[in-house]
Parts: structure tokens; sequence; C-alpha cells
């Protein structure tokens, strides 16, 4: 039997997504055994900074009753002494019955997958693919709706931020429309704009977020980064102008949410939390059994 | 190859080969890129000989190289196609054509080009080959989905 991996939300049907977002709701309402990983050993190889994505691989892990193995940092593992990410992973491969991997490099996950011998899960390579966050993003939506046919505005970095591409691409196999609202020079890359289209996915650009706000089932904001702009006040110009408020969300529909990957810094008013349209601290929650419904994929 | 365009002195431009593989209706101006992608440098040791912009019948121009003891693989043809679709293999054995056949757009490439994301992991020291699948859009990298559509030759490696 092949190795199963997952590195790309690509790599998925719309059966395969369905299925793993009904195994992870079973698991939110505690429908699962606590002893499924016992004995099995997750391999957490860290390349790039990340607190939620680690952290509820580690929980979901630990849920199961499996244990998980890390490097500390880069600074302190081979590849620092400029050992191959291939030579890595096969020695990792011995020592753990799954790996999970962020690197700094697109296609980092996708070399790991051709030199492992257990299976290997992408946390995030570079401005490529983020697949557990698609499903995570995806299962807190199916919390709130139906996803088939939804009308979803993107807000923010679409052109580097990986998760947008991911969610996006998904969103093609459940019809929905995309709204896109960013600042010049952080477009939808135009690659994907393009094979989004061939796939029948209706995108529509929008200059600001007010001219959307009212007819939109899902609000999914990005952060901007600072690094983008030359100086702290071009960004602060244009990041005030991407920036979700109360008084903005007072048009939108009843049922409208609000989701964001996390960390935010500027990009969602701290007064929206506590509004009825605010999912982002759910959607981090749902990491949790996401990603449990993902290690037992390909543990079990 | 071609003939003097005063029709005098009719003859052959490039000596015919004895055994070896005869790259026929390459398209125009390509032929120094079909070199390039079948990895003959100035180090390997063909006998190689080229005729660029040759008059043709069917094609107005077109190229022509030709390989001295060296009959080359389907999957070495089939790379020819990514720049010259129509061109045509002749296999030579004893001055005779024992094989004509025509050249097939290949589903994967690898290592023929170069990824031109820097932030892909196949343009680092990883020992892999470069890898793309071969789709109606273009060359999609099989490591981080850059599609290159346009100018192919340049990403030759």
């Amino acid at each position: 039997m092949p190795t199963r991996h997952i590195i790309s939300i690509g790599d998925f049907d719309r059966n395969d997504i369905d299925r793993l977002l009904d195994h992870a709701a079973q698991i939110d309402e505690r429908n699962y055994d606590g002893n499924a990983l016992c004995g099995k050993i997750l391999a957490a190889l860290f390349f790039e900074p990340s607190t939620r994505t680690r952290m509820s691989f580690e929980s979901a892990m630990a849920r199961l009753g499996g244990s998980v193995l890390s490097v500390g940092s880069v600074e302190a593992c081979s590849m620092a002494k400029g050992e191959t990410l291939a030579d890595t992973i096969r020695v990792v491969s011995g020592y753990a019955d799954a790996i999970v991997i962020r690197h700094p490099k697109e296609g980092a996950a996708r070399l790991a997958a051709e030199f492992a011998t257990v299976p290997v899960i992408n946390a995030g390579d570079g401005a490529g693919q983020h697949p557990s966050q698609t499903l995570l993003d995806l299962y807190t939506i199916r919390q709130s709706m139906p996803i088939d046919g939804i009308d979803i505005a993107m807000v923010g970095d679409l052109r580097y931020g990986r998760t947008a591409h991911s969610l996006a691409s998904a969103l093609s196999l459940y019809n929905a429309r995309l709204h896109t609202i960013s600042p010049t020079g952080l477009e939808l890359p135009a690659n994907l704009a393009e094979s989004l289209a061939e796939k029948g996915m209706e995108i529509i650009e929008h200059d600001d977020i007010r001219d959307v706000i009212s007819t939109v089932d899902v609000l999914y904001v990005t952060r901007i980064q600072r690094e983008r702009f030359p100086d702290s006040a071009s960004y602060f110009n244009v990041a005030s102008s991407y920036r979700i408020t109360p008084e903005l969300l007072a048009d939108a529909r009843d049922h409208l949410i609000v989701l964001h990957p996390l960390p935010r810094v500027d990009e969602i008013d701290p007064r929206v939390d506590d509004s009825p349209h605010a999912r982002y601290f759910d959607q981090s929650r749902n990491g949790v059994p996401v990603r449990m419904a993902m290690l037992m994929q390909v543990l079990q | 190859m071609n003939a003097s365009a005063s029709g005098e002195n009719e003859g052959l431009l490039v000596r015919r080969i004895k055994n070896g593989t005869v790259i026929d209706h390459i398209d125009a101006g390509e032929a120094l890129n079909v070199v390039k992608i079948l990895g003959i440098t100035g180090t390997t040791q063909e006998a190689l000989s080229i005729a660029t912009n040759v008059p043709s019948r069917n094609m107005g121009k077109k190229d022509i190289v030709k390989l001295s003891n060296r009959e080359l693989s389907k999957e070495e043809v089939d790379r020819i196609a990514l720049i010259s679709p129509r061109a045509t293999i002749n296999i030579i054995r004893n001055f005779k054509v024992c094989e004509k056949k025509g050249v097939e757009i290949p589903t994967l490439i690898e290592g023929v080009v170069r990824c031109p994301n820097p932030g892909c992991i196949s343009n680092t020291h990883e020992p892999i080959r470069t890898k793309f699948r071969v789709l109606p859009g273009g060359l999609h990298c099989c490591y981080c989905d850059w599609v290159i559509n346009r100018d192919i030759t340049g990403h030759i490696i």
C-alpha cells in the first residue's frame, strides 16, 4: 500500500474533503478513541516559526494517545551544518511514524514525501501550500453554513498569503463565488486566478470592502505584512483602509462570519471579537479536531 | 544540405551520416535549442552537424540536426516536442533510414528545464532533478506549482 501523504489541497477531491470534515465533526463531539494512536510517534520538523499549527498538531497527537518528537530550532539541527532536507527526512523516517513539516521553500513537503518512508503532512511551505489550515477554514465555514455556493470575500495580502491561495482552490470545488479586495501589488497571482477561472470559479475584484460587505457570507481576512511596503507611513495608510471594524460590520448580513488564519496585527479591530460575526478564535480551536482527523487518516 | 540559390553546385552542405539520428523539420532557428535540450555540449562525444534556415516545401524554412553514431531514445526524442512539435526523427543505419517517427509531447519532463521560482525547493542543493507536468496551459513545476507558459527554451538547464 503506498504511503499516504497530505501535501496539497489540490491532491484532494471534494469527497475526500467532505469525508475528512465529517470525521473532524465526529471527533469534535468527543466521539473518538483517545488511544487510537497509542505508541505512534509524530516528528515535528518546523524550520519556520509556528505557534498555532505546531501546538495544535501536538495537542491533536496527545489527545489520540500518541507522542511528538521535535527539533528545537533550525539552529539546533543538522540542517544548520549543511545537511540536505532529503537526508534529514530519510533519517527522521527511522525515528517516527509520521512527519509534519513546515519549511520556508515552496515544494519542500513534496520533496520530503519523495524521500520519506513514513507519511508526510505539509504544515506550510513558503508561499506555497498549507492544507491543514484550509481544511480547518472549510470546517469553520461548515459549522455556520453549507459551503456550497457561498459568496466569500478575501481581504488583505492575496499575493503572498498561502492560506488564501489554498482556500480559494478548495472553494472552487464548492461553486463558491470569490470577491477579492487587496492593495495594489498584493492581488491574487494571475496564474492562480486563471486556474480558478478554468475550474469555473467566478472571481470579482473590488476596491473597497464596503462594496461587498452587505452581500457576502464569509469575510476571510489576511495579514498585510509591513515588510511589503517601503516605509511605515505607506503601510499604515494602506492597512487602515483594509481594517475590519464594528462600524463596517453594521451593514453585514446577520449570518456573515469573519475568519482570519491568525496571528492578526491591526487587520481586525479588537472590538469585533465580541461580535456574533467573529469566528477566528473558533477557527483556531478547530485546528485540533481537524488535525486529529488528518493524523488518523495517515497513521491508521 | 540545401542547394545553392543559383541552382549551381547542387549538393549537400551537410554530409550524409552512416549511422545515427537525423532530426528533421525542426522549426527554423530552434536547432541550437534542440542540441541544448538533448544535453549535447562541447564536452560530449557526438559528431554533430547542424543546418539552419534550410528551404522547406511545407515549412518555408526549417532546421536539421544530424548526430553520428547515436540513436536517440524515445524520452530524448519527446523532449524535442516541447520546442519543435513538428520535428521528425530518422534513425540511420548504414546510410539507410531504418526508422522514421514524429515526436510526442511528454506528460512529464525531468531534469530538462529549471523552475523560474527562486523560492522553489528544486533551486536549492537538494539531490533532485527538476520535474514538470506538461499541461495545456504550460509546464507545471511538480514541487511548487509554478507555471512556465512562455519562453520554455529560456529555462532549459
